[in-house]
């Protein structure tokens, strides 16, 4: 896929894109936050300084989920009282986007997907609540309330003045995963499995001194 | 682009060294052993009180073990305790660290240890008999214990909130050699899977001096040095079925016969008493036993026959014998016997021909006579039937063979149990505990 190159309607320098669909990204330069309109980019806020954070991700790993190549195009950190994680934006080798949630380093991959059935509303949900999707029992794991702590890189959505968030992980016998997401009402539902590091075959990783 | 972080700790001005990245929420200052908040730019004490009392981890922290091919830093150390009826239990935990796969954990408790990790499904409820269970691919898991696990030492540094006194309730599920934990709190499950590791195997990856503590008593997940008895009771099953097989085709083949039933009277003072010849009779089939038998009605006496099995057609002679004797009365304990009224000689390997008995019964002179009044005058007789058989047969090698065979499965059997026995003594389910 070409990269669609534009400027950055702030400072001017060169913005890549990797992903055509892209609805919002940030200026690695000077860290604009950039929402698209048609083909304008209008800048709506500034990346607050990322928090320390040890994901070995980093924009551009590529890796292979199902036998389809990714690659990391943004993200979005979040924090809780345990620490921050990471939603990594992935863009695979057949134009779809999904996420991987790499969680002090315990990772799982999921997409977007859309239900017949309505979700449950968040002060319905307790751990060990379990659902019936595709034949499958989910079990809600654990209900994080967590806080948005920044974006980089291309994102499939205008995503950069969220505040408070809760979030439940679902999980199932087989390794299955699913995240109920309730930024936004209807809240939405991520399904995916959860993987292991070397599984991914991840390339174009962080550097870590002393660990090679 | 590593994120080396020069830190002091705020309490006493000691350094701090991260060894876990940006991923550790809470260190341990090592100086003051304050829990200190590594989240934000500037670090901040979360908790001073800590036991007087220093506890050294068995594995430095900083140094890496290499386990299923990954190298790992412990990064952690934590001790948990449980209290059980007044008493303190205790066991130490490592957090092992690799920037990229994540992290494992090491527990020791009386010189066991155990190789965790956490587990990326959930294990499906169960139960076996009426205990909880749970299954984890296609693995049963017996519930073990329930614990209130309180921290009670902390040192290095953890990826989540550390505190000691925080009490965390476990419920332990074992399939030795795996132990499979599940740790509850209001919003979270967590369910990790331990792998029983030899204490060498843990010196040998992070490359440790001297020898491993030894253990003591038997671990919950602790693989039995004893398999499970029931392969040597099929064993047994099978070693006894084909003694019987073998004993009842030697049974069919072995040639069975009765050549001689003859009925004869002994008398001390006649000439009966010298030695005579039976007629003679036909052995058959391939070279086999023969066996001869004195059936007496002999009273209060002993007697003793000169037996003499002789080939007709060539002479050659088997010389045997057979004593008897059998003595019965009353005393002050009761009625009473001793002795036996009949008796049998085995002659092997006999080839076929034609054959006759020499036969020299005689009374022994000396026999004691006991409760009878000893009259030498007194005529001594009895009737008695000699047989001859040709061909052996006996049960007493299955009889001899069968309790032997039972020795390996029932010593099995007790080496198991006692095994078990000493396993599930530590758990909620011990027959030991009153409560």
């Amino acid at each position: 896929m070409p990269d669609r190159t534009a400027n950055c309607p702030n400072c001017g320098a060169p913005l890549r894109f990797r992903w055509s669909g892209a609805v919002q990204t940030t200026c690695e330069y000077c860290h604009s936050i950039l929402v698209r309109h048609d083909l304008d980019f209008r800048k709506v806020g500034v990346v607050a300084e990322l928090p320390l954070e040890g994901s070995p991700l980093q924009l551009g790993s590529e890796g292979v989920f199902d036998n389809k190549p990714f690659i990391a195009v943004g993200r979005i950190i979040y924090e809780y009282d345990q620490g921050v994680w990471n939603e990594w934006h992935l863009l695979f080798s057949d134009g779809t986007s999904g996420w991987l949630a790499d969680a002090q380093l315990e990772y799982a991959v999921s997409f977007l997907t859309q239900r017949s059935h309505p979700l449950p509303a968040p002060q319905h949900l307790h751990r060990g609540q379990q659902f019936q999707w595709d034949g499958a029992v989910y079990e809600v794991t654990t209900i994080t309330e967590a806080n948005y702590r920044g974006v980089e890189g291309e994102l499939p959505f205008e995503y950069w003045d969220k505040q408070r968030v809760r979030f439940a992980d679902l999980r199932t016998a087989d390794a299955r995963f699913a995240t109920l997401d309730y930024s936004e009402d209807p809240p939405l539902l991520f399904m995916g499995r959860v993987v292991e590091f070397d599984g991914l075959r991840l390339n174009n990783l962080r550097h870590f001194e002393g660990w090679d | 682009m590593p994120q080396v972080r020069a830190l002091f700790c705020p309490n006493c001005g000691g350094t701090i060294q991260l060894r876990g990245y940006a991923q550790t929420v809470n260190a341990v200052c090592e100086h003051c052993l304050s829990v200190l908040d590594t989240k934000a730019e500037s670090l901040r004490v979360i908790q001073q009180i800590q036991e007087r009392t220093r506890i050294e981890p068995a594995i430095p922290l900083g140094s890496r073990g290499t386990f299923e091919g990954t190298r790992y830093e412990a990064i952690g150390f934590q001790q948990r305790s449980i209290d059980v009826d007044d008493e303190t239990y205790s066991w130490r935990e490592y957090l092992l660290f690799n920037p990229y796969k994540g992290y494992r954990y090491l527990t020791e408790y009386d010189g066991h240890w155990n190789y965790v990790r956490t587990l990326p499904a959930l294990p499906v409820r169960s139960k076996y008999l009426t205990r909880p269970a749970l299954v984890y691919e296609g693995r049963r898991f017996v519930h073990f214990q329930h614990a209130a696990a309180r921290t009670t030492y902390v040192l290095g540094e953890f990826p989540w909130q550390v505190r000691t006194g925080e009490t965390v309730g476990t419920d332990d599920f074992i399939s030795p050699p795996y132990l499979l934990s599940a740790e509850s709190t209001e919003h979270e499950v967590v369910y990790s899977l331990g792998t029983y590791t030899e204490p060498a195997a843990v010196w040998q990856a992070f490359g440790l001096q001297g020898a491993p503590p030894w253990r003591r008593g038997v671990f919950a997940n602790q693989p039995s040095p004893y398999s499970r008895p029931a392969s040597m009771w099929r064993r047994f099953a099978s070693l006894t079925a084909l003694l019987l097989v073998v004993l009842i085709s030697v049974a069919i083949i072995t040639p069975h016969e009765r050549v001689l039933e003859q009925v004869y009277r002994y008398a001390s003072h006649t000439p009966a008493a010298a030695p005579f010849v039976t007629p003679t009779f036909e052995l058959r089939g391939r070279p086999s036993s023969v066996v001869v038998r004195v059936d007496t009605d002999i009273d209060n006496d002993a007697a003793s026959f000169a037996l003499a099995l002789i080939n007709d057609e060539t002479g050659q002679v088997w010389d045997f014998g057979a004593d008897l004797g059998y003595w019965h009365g009353r005393d002050e304990d009761g009625n009473w016997s001793e002795g036996r009224r009949n008796a049998a000689a085995t002659v092997p390997d006999v080839p076929a021909g034609r054959y006759y008995l020499r036969v020299e019964p005689s009374i022994d002179e000396a026999a004691p006579i006991s409760g009878v009044a000893s009259d030498p005058n007194r005529e001594r007789g009895f009737k008695y039937t000699l047989s001859v058989t040709r061909g052996w047969f006996g049960w007493w090698p299955f009889l001899v063979a069968f309790p032997l065979l039972l020795i390996p499965p029932i010593a099995a059997t007790a080496r198991y149990y006692s095994f078990e026995g000493k396993r599930w003594s530590e758990s909620d389910y011990s027959t030991y505990l009153s409560s």
